[in-house]
């Protein structure tokens, strides 16, 4: 590991719920690793606690083996200031120097380096910017105040550097060819990087390595399509996507759902909530042999694929996403045919479902 | 800097104990105390109700009407600032009486005023924009739709305004009336010109003219137990307060403007004109009216080099103090905006006591203090320059705390995740961004000081006397001549503030 944290504990006032509750991380050499989350999960607080902003009430930093921050020690207690960590770090509203010209705040870093005038230079002609070095910050463009803040974190050549949401100051188009930009040369220079958003789509296509975090503590830590594909919790399906979910009878490796006998991601018994992703259905025509047709109710045509609202003998209304020729009209009858096993949820999440909507997780 | 605060007001009341309980109820219950609380009150409910009567017609024509001239009248409501209120007084009894200017150029001959009368329209006329400025901001503000909405329910015009519009004015009138009030109590200027008997005025007759000091400290004690009510009623009143829109139904239109007709519009035009007329118009044409008199009359004149002494003095104590005062705010504004907790509340708070406290009872606690503690000080420069520092710090402030918001926390770490300590982070991020809000405190201190009076009358070295006691004392003595350049140059300096003021303002809106 080469930043790692374990049991990071911060609490703002006494007798406060903790913003961050015990959090163990690990981010690998040469990874992409995004802490995705709502507003207030507590995502902010850990990248500052990392960066050493924050002081931790509880837990520890070490990078490269060197501990950065000890709050578990009592009387060993450690903290190394910021300002000796050298890692990168990248705000979220930039924070560049408004009184120094780019070049300066791309230098700012490298003060008292011999070649600091060239190294910053060469940073800012990573990220395009060459032949603006001396405007002021003012005059850039949102896109240029953006890669002038990489630049600067960059240009010290820091182990690991963090992102506070980077990219949501910027506009939807330039954000995606922004992203892919950043994360090309990221991978290209074996950067360490660590990134916090509240964008599922983000996370999902900038990280080698999602943790999605709510109210102060870590729900679920894998690669972009574990954490799709298999959320371990309610919270986790829902935030990453539209989602249906079913109470259901599990025996073993199957269950009795509404939608027939279905094959579970993992063996369970009794009672549980399981979670199926609209693309992870389709349609297929009623037969008359089908026991339990549902009707269309409503279409949206996205050009690449459809997705439709099946309303469902049992009363619930489903999700199903499929490829742009798969059509039915409003009024048709039709069958769901899952094609994947359904994903068990972790139970004590039952609760959660009171308050959430019934059948669908977040928007996209 | 608190302790600056705190320590002397600690002397004043060890000071005030030293009397024996027999001689004390004495001195301070007597008919004597009562009625410097009476007239004190009296003079400050007296100034509200008359700043009142000229602010509130006054911001309402400029808010919502379509007066002709309204940016110029609103210029013409601000300027008062310019104008001490010992000018105005000055201006007041240079104008009248039988040798006064009304006398001379119109054979117009009143009364010199004097007394209660005199106090009142020299404060009024000198304070009033405290209370127009909050009121036309306020009626600027109001939903019109609120407004509407009373109508639509039946309402006519009338009992809007009174049910719907002067409710929603009650903040803006607290602040103004906040600022008018500690004016008036801490106003040695005009009483003393007036000859009113006030707190202030009494405590310095006290002081001046008799070897007992006690009496002194307990009108300087009563004085601030005074003003600290006044604070704290305030805060009460204030509490709870929250007028501004509910919901959000878009955005706010500007209010509707009222069509005052033909002729309706020219008479609208009087009041606002005889209120300039007296408030800007009176003081400048006494002064030069008693300048021209004093060149005719060679004997009495005052000359420049007179002026220009009396100016260096004002600037000895000015100029330093408007730099330690600068340099104070940065760590009180900082502390108070980066870290804030009550320590550091506490220590922004002592600025704008320092701002609030009636100067001569703070002159007389830092007199008892200095005369206690380190005599070395007493009646040097150095204390006249720590006193204006401490009593101007609040406007210091102000500029290095906006300053500051422009500058995110964010800058700081930034620059210290780049390698860079805290305090090497503050001088190359925060300082630089804070130079211009600097500048301007220092302009605002150094102004301040130039027209202060009462603590250059009890703190000055001996032989120093800056423009301000030059002024005063002349005009004290009925030396309208003689009190004429030195009154010029204060309203120079004056109206100098009040467009740093202004132009601070315009900079701040388009931003």
């Amino acid at each position: 590991m080469l930043l790692e944290a374990t049991g990071l504990t911060r609490r703002f006032a006494p007798g406060d719920a903790p913003a961050v509750q015990d959090v163990d991380l690990g981010i690998e050499e040469s990874e992409i690793f995004a802490i995705l989350g709502p507003s207030g999960c507590g995502k902010t607080t850990t990248l500052r606690l990392l960066a050493g902003f924050e002081r931790p009430d509880a837990g520890t930093v070490r990078l490269d083996g060197r501990m950065l921050c000890n709050a578990d020690s009592g009387p060993g207690e450690r903290f190394v200031p910021p300002e000796e960590r050298s890692l990168g770090f990248v705000f979220q509203d930039y924070a560049l120097f408004p009184h120094l010209s780019v070049l300066e705040n791309a230098a700012f870093g490298l003060k008292g380096q011999p070649d600091a005038e060239a190294r910053a230079e060469d940073a800012l002609e990573k990220v395009g910017l060459s032949g603006l070095e001396d405007r002021s910050p003012h005059a850039l463009s949102g896109g240029q105040q953006q890669r002038v803040a990489l630049a600067r974190a960059l240009a010290q050549r820091p182990p690991v550097v963090l992102l506070d949401e980077p990219f949501s100051g910027l506009d939807a188009l330039l954000r995606q060819e922004t992203r892919d930009r950043v994360r090309q040369r990221f991978k290209d220079a074996g950067t360490t990087a660590l990134l916090v958003t509240h964008d599922q789509q983000e996370a999902l296509s900038f990280a080698d390595r999602v943790a999605v975090m709510k109210g102060g503590r870590i729900e679920q830590v894998g690669t972009p399509e574990e954490v799709y594909d298999r959320p371990r919790t309610l919270f986790v399906a829902q935030f990453l996507g539209r989602t249906n979910l079913l109470f259901s009878e599990a025996e073993g490796e199957e269950a009795e759902t509404p939608l027939g006998r279905l094959r579970l991601s993992r063996a369970a018994e009794g009672q549980v909530l399981l979670s199926l992703r609209p693309e992870h259905l389709t349609l297929e025509a009623a037969g008359k042999q089908a026991a339990s047709p549902g009707e269309v109710v409503d279409r949206a045509f996205k050009g690449h694929d459809i997705t439709y609202r099946v309303a469902h003998p049992d009363g619930a209304e489903y999700l199903v996403h499929t490829p742009s020729r798969v059509t039915f009209a409003e009024g048709d009858e039709v069958r769901i045919q899952p094609q994947a096993p359904a994903v068990v949820l972790e139970r004590g999440d039952a609760a959660d479902l009171q308050t959430g909507e019934a059948n669908f997780g977040k928007a996209n | 800097m608190a302790v600056g605060v705190a320590v002397p007001v600690v002397y004043l009341v060890l000071r005030a104990l030293e009397a024996d309980p027999a001689t004390l109820a004495d001195l301070v219950w007597r008919g004597q105390t009562l009625r410097l609380l009476g007239n004190t009150v009296l003079l400050t409910a007296g100034v509200l109700a008359l700043t009142t009567a000229i602010s509130l017609p006054m911001a309402w024509l400029m808010a919502r009407t379509d007066l002709p001239g309204r940016r110029l009248f609103s210029l013409l409501g601000v300027l008062p600032l310019a104008v001490p209120g010992y000018v105005m007084a000055y201006a007041l009894m240079g104008a009248t009486g039988r040798s006064g200017m009304l006398a001379t150029l119109a054979g117009i001959e009143l009364p010199r005023l004097s007394g209660y009368a005199g106090a009142l329209l020299a404060l009024s006329f000198s304070t009033f924009p405290y209370l127009f400025l909050n009121l036309r901001a306020a009626l600027r503000g109001l939903d019109p739709a609120l407004e509407e909405q009373a109508q639509a329910l039946g309402m006519s015009r009338g009992k809007v305004f009174w049910r719907v519009v002067l409710p929603q004015l009650r903040p803006a009138f607290l602040a103004g009336g906040l600022l008018i009030v500690l004016h008036v109590l801490g106003d040695f200027g005009v009483v003393s010109l007036m000859r009113y008997d006030t707190f202030s005025y009494a405590l310095y007759v006290q002081y001046t003219t008799s070897f007992d000091r006690i009496y002194a400290a307990w009108l300087a004690l009563m004085l601030l137990a005074l003003t600290a009510a006044v604070l704290f009623a305030e805060a009460r009143l204030l509490r709870g307060l929250l007028y501004h829109r509910a919901g959000s139904g878009g955005a706010a239109r500007p209010a509707r403007r009222l069509r005052l007709g033909n002729i309706g519009r020219w008479v609208a035009c009087l009041p606002p004109t005889l209120v300039a007329g007296v408030a800007v118009g009176l003081p400048l044409a006494a002064t030069g009216f008693w300048w021209l008199e004093g060149s005719y009359l060679a004997a009495a004149t005052v000359g420049a080099g007179d002026v220009l002494t009396a100016l260096a003095d004002s600037a000895a104590a000015a100029a330093p103090a408007a730099g330690l005062a600068a340099l104070l705010a940065v760590p009180v504004a900082y502390l108070s905006v980066r870290r804030p907790s009550p320590l550091t509340r506490a220590a922004e708070r002592t600025a704008y006591f320092g701002y609030a406290t009636p100067p001569l009872a703070m002159a007389l606690a830092l007199i008892f203090f200095t005369l206690r503690a380190v005599p070395g000080l007493y009646q040097t420069l150095a204390l006249l320059v720590g006193a204006y520092a401490l009593r101007f710090l609040a406007e210091a402030i102000g500029p290095v705390r906006a300053a500051l918001y422009q500058a995110p926390p964010r800058l700081e770490e930034a620059a210290r995740a780049l390698g860079r300590g805290p305090v090497e982070a503050f001088f190359a991020t925060v300082f630089p961004l804070l130079r211009r809000g600097l500048v301007v405190s220092v302009a605002f201190v150094f102004l301040s000081a130039m027209k202060e009076l009462p603590l250059a009358l009890l703190l000055s070295p001996t032989g120093f006397r800056p423009l301000a006691v030059s002024a005063w004392g002349y005009a004290e003595e009925a030396l309208f001549a003689q009190a004429a350049p030195f009154a010029l140059v204060i309203i120079a300096f004056s109206a100098a503030f009040v467009g740093l003021l202004l132009w601070q303002e315009g900079e701040r809106k388009g931003r």
